[in-house]
């Protein structure tokens, strides 16, 4: 039986260091999971960074993957979520042929409907942004894919919790108050000494 | 004011602040400035130079797992580091403190695929708890404390440092050394949730068939005694794994033998009918559960470990105690009930006596050629209290894990989890250099010996006198069983033709017999344990030879193989 496969969302903390992505990807490597997506970011915490990949698997499958990226040595924490566990949005951009795009008499309707807009006009090409949930630019793409669309690029997803926990900061100064206890404790010993 | 010293120089001074003085290795040209200065430090630190770097690697680890430091690893760029893979590899399975220094090629050479490079943190990442390469002479002392930390804490494991040209020539000015104790990423000693404790004391203590199986994490974390203490006060039979073995005694009485393909009969049966399993320090291997779907499935399974990322991994358990073994067994002993569970611990007694009659005697009272079982034993026999067991991997392993008898802890060498043919003659020189004043027993197929024999070289270096017993069936001898009871007897590339083992050994100025029958295997054994140096026996065995009992891969715990054509049958219990 093969165990039900869904889409999920790891958000990954880490030191900000070389080489972090290829230990977390070599973990994905060896179970021969394929990444979705993946973008990676600063956080609000300056020093930490953050990994974010989607990738379609099975519950037992994530659990184990997650504990493995936790234990190297310079990822802080890893989260395992579902969509409903999180507000998530993408970024896409489109270059598509100016003459062809001016032709369209629905133009500006179509931007507006999709919530898109314009970055950029040359005489040459147009580039239009949208950002949303991938059926939304997946909408897009279909729209403007007869006017000639030379380059199409979709990032990788991004996303916060809905929950009001901020677990990385709960685990943060349990970190501080553990390294609080050592530098006590070895004081203590040494004046002992 | 500070001393302004070389990163080479630096790099040899935070070895001595973590004390290491022995270290193995073979230079090389982007490593050449450690070695130079390792001239200067060469009172402190002792360097043994091996015949390959796959030698120095195995060395450490024979080292390190006998003497619970890391072991020291200095070898140099591209060749020398890529020959480590397997070492490396065998570490990590294994929990084997190592701490790997490879020179790399000079900063603003990197990429540019120069002389003797190669990407040693890309390729060493998968394989090792924590890789990082140093490019200024400045990061070297924090790396190097860094390094330490994270191989010998937690879970031990191999680390490695690929330290650029530029950081051994740069310079540094000299000021304290500072030992780490601390990464916020990183929690080697996880406090014990103490509503774990007494959960799993509850499940213990209400237990009618408790079962342990004590793992590699009961020698690492020093555990010993209190493993004793909990089986002793609440009556449970203990099981060790392979790289479990030598935790308890051999002759303990609640030790019942070993687990996995050709452990003991009473572990390996009554797993299935305990009631309460209790594994320590143990990751539910594939070679111990065989068929996880029918394994142990009317026990509650308590898992101390302290890498949680074991748990749930392989089997399902119902009781997770995420900590440092000595430290959760110290905790839930005062809450255990003491007990006797007489009835159940003879059940073991009864099933090994059946064990006994059908596979030890024949094996140990065999009218033909010479068996393996039969020379482990006598060397078990002969050798001092406290020797140490040294095997190379295949049927010479398995056949020496079950034969030889253990007195001590930290008393078994041996390649568990990567299963490595080589690994044993350098691992043995490497144990030896570890604790000079105990007898190694190095056992070897004549396959695995020819994969590392250039380490002769090293032994005849340095008089490393450790004890070789090459049990000789001019086969490869594992892969020979499986091929005749699995494969239709179609022995495709495992017969070999080999040298004079003997001659080779004498060549490198080691003493060497032959024997060939059992009219002179004692007295040859005894000879080798009385000669103050190396000594090699190259002992002809049955080349037919098999292990029993063997459970085959992928079957159930209780599917077990006494003979080529005979089936275990339990008979009734007395129960």
């Amino acid at each position: 039986m093969i165990p039900h496969q869904q889409l999920f969302t790891l958000t990954i903390y880490s030191e900000h260091c070389v080489g972090l992505l290829n230990q977390v990807s070599i973990i994905f490597t060896r179970r021969c999971l394929n990444i979705e997506d993946v973008s990676a970011s600063r956080t609000s915490i300056k020093g930490i960074h953050r990994l974010t990949i989607t990738v379609w698997s099975d519950r037992d499958t994530m659990d184990k993957v997650v504990k493995q990226i936790e234990k190297r040595i310079d990822v802080l924490r890893a989260f395992l979520y579902t969509d409903d566990d999180i507000i998530y949005q993408e970024i896409a951009l489109y270059k598509v042929d100016t003459a062809k795009l001016m032709k369209e008499q629905y133009l500006e309707s179509l931007i507006r409907h999709h919530g898109a807009r314009i970055l950029d006009i040359t005489p040459d090409f147009t580039v239009l942004e949208k950002a949303g949930q991938p059926w939304e630019t997946e909408a897009l793409l279909e729209e403007l894919e007869p006017f000639g669309l030379r380059q199409f690029v979709r990032s990788g997803r991004v996303c916060v919790t809905k929950s009001s926990q901020e677990p990385l900061n709960i685990y943060l100064q349990e970190q501080e108050l553990r390294h609080q206890a050592l530098e006590m404790r070895q004081s203590t010993t040494e004046n002992n000494d | 004011m500070p001393e302004t010293i070389t990163g080479a120089e630096a790099l040899l001074k935070s070895l001595v602040e973590e004390g290491v003085d022995l270290v193995f290795g073979y230079p090389g040209g982007q490593i050449l400035p450690v070695y130079d200065k390792l001239y200067d430090y060469r009172s402190s630190i002792r360097h043994i130079l091996v015949r390959h770097e796959q030698g120095a690697i195995h060395a450490a680890q024979g080292f390190a797992r006998v003497t619970n430091r890391p072991g020291v690893v200095i070898v140099t760029s591209g060749p020398g580091a890529a020959n480590l893979i397997t070492g490396l590899s065998d570490a990590q399975m294994d929990s084997t403190p190592l701490v790997v220094i490879s020179g790399q090629v000079g900063a603003n050479f990197l990429g540019s695929d120069a002389f003797q490079e190669t990407d040693v943190v890309g390729i060493t990442q998968p394989i090792t708890k924590w890789a990082l390469q140093v490019r200024r002479a400045v990061d070297i002392p924090a790396a190097v404390a860094r390094a330490f930390y994270i191989a010998s804490s937690g879970r031990p494991g191999p680390v490695v440092l690929d330290i650029a040209r530029d950081a051994q020539v740069g310079e540094i000015e000299w000021t304290a050394y500072k030992k780490l104790n601390f990464i916020r990423s990183y929690n080697p000693r996880p406090t014990v949730a103490p509503a774990d404790i007494v959960k799993a004391a509850g499940i213990i203590n209400a237990a009618s068939r408790p079962l342990i199986l004590a793992g590699h994490g009961v020698t690492i974390s020093g555990a010993e005694t209190q493993l004793a203490a909990l089986a002793e006060k609440a009556g449970i039979p203990v099981a060790s794994s392979l790289l479990g073995l030598s935790a308890m005694p051999s002759g303990h009485p609640m030790f019942k033998g070993m687990l996995g393909m050709h452990g003991n009969i009473g572990p390996n049966y009554l797993t299935n009918s305990a009631d309460v399993i209790i594994a320590i320090g143990l990751r539910f291997d594939d070679r111990i559960t065989g068929d996880t779907a029918r394994y142990a499935p009317q026990a509650k399974i308590i898992h101390i470990d302290i890498d949680s990322s074991e748990f749930n991994r392989n089997v399902r358990v119902h009781s997770a105690i995420h900590g440092d073994a000595r430290d959760v067994l110290m905790q839930l002993i005062p809450l255990i009930e003491p007990a006797s569970h007489e009835g159940w611990a003879a059940e073991f007694d009864r099933l090994n006596s059946i064990e006994d009659e059908k596979v030890i005697t024949p094996e140990l009272s065999h009218g033909g050629p010479l068996t393996m079982g039969e020379v482990v034993d006598c060397v078990s026999r002969s050798a001092a209290d406290g020797a140490i067991l040294v095997t190379d991997v295949g049927q010479n392993q398995m056949m020496s894990a079950r034969y030889f008898r253990f007195a001590c802890p930290r008393s078994i060498v041996t390649s568990g989890g990567l299963g490595t043919m080589g690994f044993g003659l350098p691992a043995s020189i490497g144990a030896k250099m570890g604790a000079p004043d105990r007898t190694v027993c190095f056992f070897s197929g004549d396959g695995g010996f020819q994969m590392t024999i250039e380490e002769l070289g090293t032994i005849m270096q340095y008089g490393t006198p450790v004890k070789m017993i090459i049990l000789n069936n001019n086969f490869l001898g594992n892969v020979r069983q499986w091929q005749e009871l699995f494969y239709g007897s179609r022995f495709s590339q495992t017969p070999m033709v080999n040298p004079d083992f003997c001659m080779i050994a004498r060549a490198y100025g080691i003493k060497a017999e032959a024997v060939a029958d059992r009219s002179g295997l004692a007295s040859a054994v005894e000879r080798m344990l009385a000669h103050d140096g190396p000594y090699l026996l190259d002992v002809s065995v049955a080349s037919e030879g098999m292990v029993f009992p063997m459970i085959p891969a992928g079957r159930c715990v209780t599917d077990i193989m006494l003979s080529r054509t005979e089936m275990f049958d339990p008979g009734q219990s007395h129960d």
